[in-house]
């Protein structure tokens, strides 16, 4: 306590520190060698100005990446956020009668976010395998013809987005059941004296009403991890068959750590940021404009 | 039990059922003698079982090697991260010190910057310093965490205040506050925190992939794709063991503890 | 006065534990019924039974002749207002106001948005409905706030958003759940105030629940007094403080709790007293002065309490019994440890036998 700056220093500094060298820095450099043809392994570099911003989105390489991350993002948003509020619907009114059941069905449900996404990756492969896989098997059970989900290059974008959809659901499920038991049970009460009959009006009048805030943060988490897909894409189809799964992430991992191109793949990461800087944007202004009910 | 319920009972078991099939196809074929897995007479369930491909995969490849890397670079990570994060996160939230706002600002503004933002510099800087393909190339980045920070400093400040300054009275360092006092006080947020950590980076596959070309360094996720590419198809069984021996360390961690780690996976859910 | 709404030998369990047990109540035409019991003594059950949030184990629900046992809280027509008020806080104070009517008047496809701009019918209906919200907004000064959300409320703002929202469409009858408990002193004297004038003006029958006895005693034509999951005694304020049934409702009801003279022990203050447990409230002990009085109770002042308008004495009497005094004005205090003679104030004694129930006693 004689020299407080000395016990500060010994407290913060070395989180300080790493915050800096490994957060600040690297911020700051990216956005230098954004605007540079820097190739790792290179003596030097020279400025190139937006060149690498233009290739990105000028390229129909570069388009294409950001095209299928948001096609992805498309499928996956809308899809994984809707099933997650019907399972956490149907397993809240589920708990009050059956809560082994519920409980139980919940951990199903939970099981792929704790799991490893690369190992399930590679089972979701075997399971998909053309003549292997039980997917085909089934589906020429049935009459249906299999497909080639992986290797077509009509098909394996959106196998891509099942497989997303799959490992999601359960994540927003969890937080939507967290919605659903903080709405006080006398609204519900109260919507029944003022002549709620249904569930259907039940739900329109309260329900969806009040997990207003908790589906936004639902939309945003999810709108930032699908921006962010790659180990699906690394494990399955390393961006192919000809691009066809090319994803933003994955566009800047191949460019900068297989190409080297430390320059294009810096401008990638920065529109890469820019877009979940965007997605925060838009989270703090809608909870100021209203969905906080104040 | 009324036609609506039991319908919404079927529909929901249903799903479960689909969200659980590529788990059940892995260990089942992983449970499949050699071939069986091989005929045009594909089925969901092994018809006779064997443990084969556990000990091919356990004995004759590199998945122990890959679990244990997994340890080292998990372990290594929180141990780390707690050190240095506990005591600045405790600072934060019970010391007036010049550049405590500046310093708290900046972990807020740290939080919006995910790991892939940073990864081409860091991955120069170590190459410039010849740490990479180590296992401190693995570690060493992740030492920086704005999340834990915000998510212990919250934590702190609910410690009461005079509770700190009784501390203090009774002769204790800074230092002692922060380990034996704030710490385990924190302790249902350090664990929340800690479940979150080793999840992320026992799961990474990014930050390996770019950061060690050596097989011998490959963390559980890097090395399955090691494993499958050598094999080439020959060997499904031992593979589909291999993802399943690499899964089930926190796939039972889940089930021992699932209220802790739901909440720790979701209650972090900021980032992830 | 005809019975409105009407609870018949209603029991509720959940468990194994029955929360109410064989409750019969009446609320009649126009009057002011207050349910008063302390907590957990099954108030809030039956009030969730009458409003059809619940449904009894035994027994049945009358809302006029017709039983409504079996029908939901939508399909009664009784007005709520909750204790935490429940307004939605996502609708403004206005859209609040329009939901009973909405969704009672309004099919669920006539509810979407944009519904009005494609239906005269919907528009008509809208232009009663706001005709009405407007009218129950100006009887309780909610005029101005119509467009705020309930967050932007004060407590008191609230609550009359609360009660407007439960008046605006005729109900058959109106519950109140503890409608001062959220409010702070002053401004729950007022509301007292302003519920009984709401009462006058709408005729409705009013039934308020409630754990302070003041609030029952000041606002109601009838109080029901309910312990254990059953009702007491049912009667008028006065009745319910001069002639409590039983020993638990006099030691409930009074600023002060009932002093209880053990059998034998207030042989002194009557004759009954030899066979039965005499009470009497603190309020009508006072001090005997040389021999004025029939009847004395000898004592000794253990403590003296000094509150300003009144002083409590606490005294040690017959058979070991400790008893309150609270005097008044300007009563010279005694002084702690002195002897003294007691007297009761004429025809304030109450009688209670084994059983707990009220016997009368000879004048």
């Amino acid at each position: 306590m004689t020299r407080p700056w000395l016990t500060n220093l010994l407290l913060v500094g070395p989180a300080a520190l790493a915050v800096a060298l490994f957060i600040f820095l690297p911020v700051a450099v990216v956005f230098v060698l954004a605007f540079t043809d820097y190739l790792i392994g290179a003596p030097s570099a020279t400025w190139v100005g937006l060149e690498n911003f233009q290739q990105l989105l000028g390229s129909r390489l570069g388009r294409n990446a950001l095209i299928n991350t948001l096609v992805y993002a498309a499928i996956v948003i809308p899809a994984s956020v809707g099933l997650g509020l019907i399972v956490a619907l149907g397993l809240h009114s589920l708990a009050t009668r059956l809560p082994r059941i519920a409980t139980l069905l919940q951990t199903v449900y939970f099981l792929p976010v704790a799991a490893t996404l690369v190992a399930m990756a590679v089972a979701w492969q075997m399971l998909l395998h053309p003549s292997l896989g039980l997917v085909n098997t089934w589906l020429s059970a049935l009459g249906l013809s299999g497909q080639q989900w992986l290797t077509d290059r009509d098909i394996v974008l959106f196998t891509l987005a099942l497989i997303g959809i799959w490992q999601t659901v359960g994540y927003n499920m969890v937080l939507f059941l967290a919605g659903l038991s903080a709405i006080p049970a006398t609204l519900y009460d109260a919507a029944a004296v003022d002549g709620a009959k249904g569930g259907w009006t039940r739900f329109w009048t309260v329900t969806w009403p009040m997990l207003g805030p908790t589906t936004l943060f639902v939309l945003i988490v999810t709108a930032a991890n699908t921006f962010r897909v790659f180990e699906t894409v690394a494990t399955l189809t390393e961006g192919g068959p000809a691009f066809a799964s090319d994803t933003i992430v994955y566009a800047l991992y191949r460019e900068g750590f297989v190409y080297f191109k430390a320059g294009y793949a810096s401008a990638i990461t920065v529109v890469f940021f820019a877009a979940l800087l965007l997605l925060t944007a838009i989270q703090i202004l809608l909870i100021e404009r209203r969905v906080h009910y104040r | 039990m009324t036609p609506a319920r039991l319908l919404s009972l079927g529909l929901l078991s249903l799903g479960a059922a689909m969200v659980l099939l590529p788990f059940v196809w892995m260990v089942s074929v992983s449970l499949k003698p050699h071939a069986e897995i091989f005929t045009t007479d594909v089925r969901l369930l092994p018809r006779s079982f064997t443990l084969q491909n556990y000990w091919h995969a356990l004995t004759e490849t590199a998945i122990p090697r890959y679990l244990m890397n997994g340890a080292i670079v998990t372990g290594g990570i929180l141990a780390l991260q707690l050190l240095v994060t506990v005591p600045c996160a405790y600072a934060l939230a019970h010391r007036t010190f010049p550049g405590r706002q500046v310093l708290f600002g900046s972990v807020v503004a740290a939080l919006l910057v995910p790991f892939h933002v940073t990864a081409i510099p860091i991955f120069l800087g170590l190459a410039w310093v010849g740490w990479l393909n180590t296992y401190t190339a693995l570690i060493l980045p992740f030492i920086a965490t704005a999340f834990g920070l915000f998510l212990l400093r919250q934590a702190f400040a609910q410690i009461p205040g005079e509770l700190v300054d009784a501390a203090r009275v009774d002769g204790m360092s800074e230092m002692g506050i922060a380990w034996r006092i704030a710490f385990p006080l924190g302790l249902p947020t350090v664990i929340a925190f800690s479940i979150f950590s080793v999840t992320a980076h026992w799961n990474d596959l990014f930050w390996p992939l770019i950061a060690t070309t050596d097989s011998a360094l490959a963390t559980p996720p890097r090395g399955i794709l090691f494993f499958r590419d050598e094999e080439s198809g020959d060997d499904v069984g031992p593979l589909m063991a291999g993802a399943t021996l690499i899964t089930a360390p926190l796939i039972l961690g889940f089930l021992l503890a699932q209220k802790r780690f739901t909440q720790g996976l979701a209650s972090t859910g900021l980032k992830r | 006065m005809r019975p409105i709404l009407s609870l018949r030998h209603v029991t509720k369990r959940f468990g194994e534990t029955a929360a109410v047990q064989d409750v019969s109540l009446d609320l009649k035409e126009g009057e002011f019924l207050a349910l008063l019991g302390p907590s957990g003594c099954g108030k809030s059950t039956c009030l969730r039974l009458l409003a059809g949030l619940d449904r009894p184990s035994a027994g049945h629900v009358q809302l006029g002749h017709r039983d409504v046992t079996k029908l939901g809280a939508a399909e009664r027509n009784i007005a709520l207002m909750f204790q935490s008020y429940a307004l939605y806080p996502h609708l403004t104070v206005y859209q609040n106001i329009a939901m009973p009517l909405r969704l009672r008047s309004l099919t669920v496809m006539q509810r979407l948005p944009g519904a009005a701009l494609l239906s005269v019918q919907v528009r008509g209906v809208l232009s009663d409905i706001d005709t009405n919200v407007r009218a129950v907004a100006d009887m309780l000064g909610l005029t101005d706030l119509l467009g705020r959300k309930p967050g932007q409320l004060s407590g008191g703002q609230q609550q009359r958003a609360a009660l407007a929202r439960a008046l605006v469409r005729a109900p058959s009858a109106f519950l109140l759940d503890e409608p001062l408990s959220n409010l702070d002193i002053q401004l729950r004297a007022e509301t007292r105030e302003e519920i009984k004038a709401l009462h006058r003006r709408t005729g409705y029958p009013f039934l308020v629940v409630t754990h302070d006895q003041a609030d029952a005693l000041s606002m109601a034509d009838r109080v029901a007094v309910m312990m254990a999951g059953r009702i007491s005694q049912v009667g008028t304020p006065h009745a319910i403080y001069h002639t409590p049934a039983t020993r638990e409702v006099a030691q409930f009801i009074g600023q002060h709790r009932m002093n209880i003279l053990p059998r034998g022990a207030g042989g002194a203050l009557h004759p009954a007293g030899a066979k039965l447990d005499l009470g009497v409230r603190p309020e009508h002990l006072a001090v005997c002065h040389a021999g004025t009085c029939e009847a004395r109770l000898p004592a000794t002042v253990e403590s003296i309490s000094f509150q300003g308008d009144e002083t409590l004495v606490r005294v040690r009497g017959p058979g070991d019994a400790s008893l309150l005094m609270v005097l008044r004005g300007a009563d010279a205090p005694p002084e702690q440890g002195a002897s003294l003679h007691l007297t009761a104030v004429p025809g304030a004694l109450h009688a209670f036998g084994e059983d707990g129930d009220r016997r009368e006693l000879a004048a």
